[in-house]
């Protein structure tokens, strides 16, 4: 793929304006599928979790999830979004080998909520407002992995597998009004909304948000209007984008990558494009109108969803904080500085660690291990932080070092062994024999033999000159592989150099 | 017992409950018979006699332990191959569900088994039963037992054939503008369709979501109503399905009484395009239940001469989404195309190569009436002119109890006479499209031959959503009147078929 030619993007900025919307995906972590009894589970053998409606057989029929049907009321009203009195699902129809009916079960002229305004906080605490169109629910396609060919695109590929346990999962789709205004913090924006999502959905309890499973997924919309124009350009969406970094990425892309082929002459085509992480480029799907024509219709197989009034205060009244609000919170709770607190909401790690703090390790320890060795880890190995530990996990380690199991040198060492999939930090601990050595007998063979080996030392020491302690210290530490805790090992020093 | 064919499905019930006979004799006796004329009737697409018997021997072994599940325990029954069965395979009259094992029961087949009946086989049906005459069956056409070069109705011309020729006591069917009921009249059989919602459509092969319904087929009322009573009823599985508790239908049927009925009789469904044979039938009817105490009175639905093309554009729309699934990824039929192809190209070869022309062509239909730019003119405008249908209903039944009409404008047609004008085919079904948009029930029952070609002739009654009961009263009725003044049953009239071993 020949790599697009790229404008500097101040330059763009200066001679354009972006203009964004975005349509995320929310996978709700329902037990069962949006209209049937199967389990809605990630990672079962393929084609495991599935009913006669799933497949899309001849003769079965559609039932809706009623906690679905709760759970997007729920985000609906945290989206700040009128909840419909009576909504109703309507078939989109097209053909496509993932989607068993060949028609999605999904919502049109009259979704479950709509307009709402979401509050999102950039870096430096500015606060933007983004206004949300609607939030539907869906059902979500099964997946297709093609074989042979390249890169596992569909093109080229000798033949596809399908698997149909994600066919049926339900989704809320949330999409957006157009988005003006953004500028230069455009793709930070961009990052910070769908983080601001991702918060809301946990917090909400409804969904994994896992981007990188594809439980949370975003649709990026990107156009350019020319300064002084007053016309918007023509758009893109740029689909595959999963995690919080890409969607960063991806929209500082297009609006390099456009604007270089506006600058130039070219025209925008209208089109899905692919976000590629390895490559930190987008290129080229299908091409997009707004006559694709989907067929629409009332869908005959379901009633509309009609919420009782009591239902709907019932779960706004259960609704938690707003994500803003609850930043305020545990910035103060955490006495983290306004430094420290951006660190983290930057990182887009504030829920691992409040989960974290909530498994029993302190606020600056969590905060310590997520935006610093774990980040710097993730950035090696090109990988969100998430994928690579737990909450749970950290919490343990951090306990190992409080309990004086592990130095800080040696968590380290542990963590590695964790992401290695090695087992749970104690387990690594135990494997790996990386304890500090708490025996004294050890500690004690280990700095006689020191002292006996630098007489000039012991001296020094007896004589009262404490600091000469270090070089004895040093080389205990080393016979003992790291693998002491140093101020036992300095307070048996002292001990011994008296005795001996 | 003699002749065990010729018993109505309540008879053998108590033939079995009083031991004169048990459901392996029966249910042979059935299978012969199928064996016997089914070769010149063709109304089954599949029979399975192991199966069969196996059932109607754990049904017989059920009574000598004195746990029956029903009251029919052990009768047979044919099912219409719309309906999904695990034992047997289930094609909807399509190439491209040839041998199709389903790996459910239909809700429907659930509720029959469970009630201890014998399923016999699988009906013909015009494709994805589209069609008024079976003869879009990819099987070959089913023949009318009155006269084997006529048509037996459509789409449920299977199940009414073998009801009629003596087969099955009764059967399951399938309406969704009047497959069940119009099968029905030019059969001389009972048929019923349902209130929308009366009766779970889980496991129905789905022709058009928004009007098919489940009922039943038999060649007396009262067998009707007992296999209505045992199919009825809410299903989880189906959203649309009515959470209502329903009376007995059989209890509606044995107490009938016309007495201070109040019928309105259709006044757009009485004359002009009417075959006078089926209009004299109708009136004696009428007449007659009039001389037993019932009220009859004119009635206009002014909106039913749009119905017609309403009905032929929400169908094809509905069916053409419903049938986007047969595409050989999952199921069915697969034909690769010469030399390999792209998903898409397999996708089309086989649709291609799968459907019938009168499947193509409602497909086509569909396909456009439900595109952008024309969604509003076509689709929209006919749901506007089915909420018409609605209100001229609502409005009639605030003042009658029931409507009747003939079920259909002429008896049955010659094999091949309608094929090349599907337009005239589809006119057919104006008396019984109505029903259907508005989610009321509808019977059709015999009231005799036409007197210039000697084919039977239905009544159609038709009753207020969620009022089936009403149908069975005046049907009961006018069919305890009529026997009375013939000294027979209609059927014992029709020809005896001799020829045609299957």
């Amino acid at each position: 793929m020949a790599k697009a030619k790229l404008m500097d993007f101040d330059k763009a900025l200066e001679l354009f304006e972006p203009v964004l919307g975005f349509e995320v995906h929310v996978e709700l972590s329902t037990k069962t599928k949006m209209f049937s009894a199967a389990p809605n589970n990630f990672g079962s053998e393929p084609n495991t979790n599935i009913t006669p409606t799933c497949l899309g057989l001849p003769g079965a029929l559609p039932v809706v999830n009623e906690q679905a049907v709760r759970y997007s009321i729920s985000l609906g009203l945290a989206l700040g979004c009128d909840i419909a009195p009576s909504s109703t699902f309507a078939r989109k129809n097209y053909f496509y080998p993932d989607l068993a009916k060949n028609y999605q079960i999904s919502q049109f002229d009259q979704p479950i909520a709509i307009n709402g305004n979401v509050e999102v906080e950039l870096a430096d605490g500015r606060l933007f407002q983004i206004d949300i169109e609607r939030a539907h629910m869906e059902e979500d396609a099964g997946k297709l992995t093609h074989v042979g060919g390249s890169a596992g695109r569909i093109q080229g590929a000798e033949y596809s597998l399908v698997d149909f346990n994600r066919a049926g999962v339900p989704l809320v789709e949330i999409v957006t009004r157009i988005i003006y205004g953004a500028e230069a913090d455009a793709p930070e924006l961009a990052k910070a909304y769908v983080s601001t999502i991702r918060d809301m959905v946990v917090a909400l309890g409804i969904s994994d948000a896992k981007m990188e499973r594809g439980n949370l997924r975003c649709d990026a919309n990107v156009s350019l209007s020319p300064r002084g124009s007053g016309t918007l350009g023509t758009r893109t969406e740029t689909k595959n984008v999963n995690s919080l970094r890409s969607v960063e990425r991806a929209v500082r892309y297009e609006i390099q990558r456009q604007a270089a082929i506006l600058a130039g002459g070219g025209t925008i085509t209208q089109e899905t494009r692919h976000w590629h992480e390895d490559t930190g480029a987008t290129s080229a799907g299908r091409p997009k109108s707004d006559a694709d024509d989907y067929r629409y219709f009332p869908e005959p197989d379901l009633l509309p969803v009609v919420p009782a009034p009591e239902l709907i205060e019932e779960l706004r009244a259960a609704l938690p904080e707003k994500p803003a609000e609850r930043r305020r919170r545990l910035k103060a709770d955490w006495n983290f500085s306004d430094l420290e607190f951006q660190d983290v909401v930057n990182s887009g790690l504030l829920n691992e660690i409040t989960e974290t703090v909530a498994q029993g390790a302190s606020p600056q320890t969590a905060r310590k291990w997520w935006t610093g060795e774990i980040a710097r880890l993730a950035n090696i190995a090109d990988a969100e932080p998430t994928s690579l530990v737990t909450p749970a996990q950290v919490a343990e380690l951090q306990l190992l070092i409080d309990d004086g199991t592990l130095t800080d040198r040696l968590a380290r060492q542990v963590l590695e062994g964790v992401i290695a999939g090695e087992g749970s930090p104690r387990e690594v601990v135990d494997a790996r024999g990386l304890a500090v050595v708490s025996d004294d007998g050890a500690l004690i063979a280990a700095i006689d033999e020191a002292l006996k080996s630098q007489p000039d030392v012991l001296e020094k020491i007896r004589e009262g000159k404490l600091q000469a302690a270090g070089a004895v210290i040093g080389a205990v530490m080393k016979a003992m592989q790291g693998k002491a805790d140093a101020a036992r090992v300095r307070e048996l020093v002292l001990e011994r150099a008296a005795a001996l | 017992m003699t002749d065990l064919i010729r018993h109505t499905a309540a008879e053998l019930a108590t033939a079995l409950a009083s031991g004169a006979t048990s459901s392996v004799e029966v249910t042979q006796a059935h299978l012969d018979r199928i064996a016997a004329v089914d070769g010149a009737v063709h109304a089954f697409l599949h029979v399975n006699p192991e199966v069969s018997l196996a059932a109607a021997k754990a049904s017989d072994a059920r009574r000598k332990a004195g746990d029956i599940l029903n009251a029919l325990d052990g009768v047979p029954l044919a099912i219409k191959d719309v309906l999904v069965t695990t034992d047997m395979p289930s094609t909807s009259g399509s190439l491209i569900l040839q041998g199709w094992m389903s790996p459910y029961d239909a809700t429907v087949v659930t509720k029959i088994r469970e009630a201890g009946l014998v399923p016999l086989g699988k009906t013909n049906m015009d494709e994805f039963a589209m069609g008024s005459s079976t003869e879009h069956s990819a099987y070959g056409p089913t023949h009318n037992p009155w006269d084997l070069d006529r048509i037996p109705g459509g789409s449920g011309g299977g199940s009414a054939a073998a009801v009629a020729a003596f087969e099955a006591p009764f059967a399951l069917g399938s309406d969704t503008g009047g497959s069940i009921r119009q099968p029905a009249h030019v059969t001389g059989t009972v048929g019923v369709k349902p209130t929308y919602g009366g009766v779970s459509r889980y496991g129905a092969i789905a022709l058009a979501s928004s009007l098919d319904q489940i009922g039943p087929v038999s060649r007396t009322v009262l067998d009707s109503a007992l296999l209505h009573d045992i199919i009825g009823g809410h299903d989880r599985h189906d959203s649309t399905s009515l959470r209502d508790e329903w009376p007995s239908m059989a209890e509606a049927v044995r107490n009938a009484n016309v007495k201070g009925l109040r019928i309105g009789v259709v006044s757009e469904l009485d004359g002009e395009g009417f075959q006078p044979g089926v209009l004299a039938r109708f009136h004696e009817a009428l007449a007659l239940l009039e001389a037993n105490g019932a009220e009859v009175v004119e009635v206009s639905l002014p909106s039913l001469q749009y119905a017609v093309a309403a009905y032929y554009l929400i169908l094809p729309a509905e069916a053409s989404s419903n049938l986007a699934k047969y595409d050989s990824v999952r199921f069915g039929m697969r034909v690769n195309p010469v030399g390999g192809g792209t998903v898409e190209q397999v996708m089309a070869a086989t649709r291609e190569a799968g459907f019938g022309a009168e499947v193509k062509r409602r497909i086509i239909l569909g396909t456009y009436a439900l595109s952008a730019g024309y969604y509003d003119a076509y689709y929209g405008s006919a749901q506007k002119v089915r909420t018409l249908v609605q209100r001229d209903f609502d409005v009639a039944f605030a003042n009658v109890d029931v409507l009747a009409s003939p079920t259909a404008p002429t008896t049955a047609w010659k094999l091949g006479e309608k094929l090349d004008d599907p337009m005239a085919m589809w006119r057919g079904d104006i008396a019984t499209i109505p029903a259907n948009l508005a989610g009321i029930p509808g019977m059709s029952l015999p009231v005799g031959l036409a007197q210039e070609d000697g084919l039977p002739v239905g009544i159609q009654f038709l009753a207020p959503a969620r009022a089936d009961h009403r149908l069975y009263n005046v049907g009961g009725a006018l069919e305890s009147l009529l026997e009375e003044k013939w000294g027979h049953t209609l059927l014992s009239q029709a020809p005896v078929l001799m020829e045609g071993a299957r």
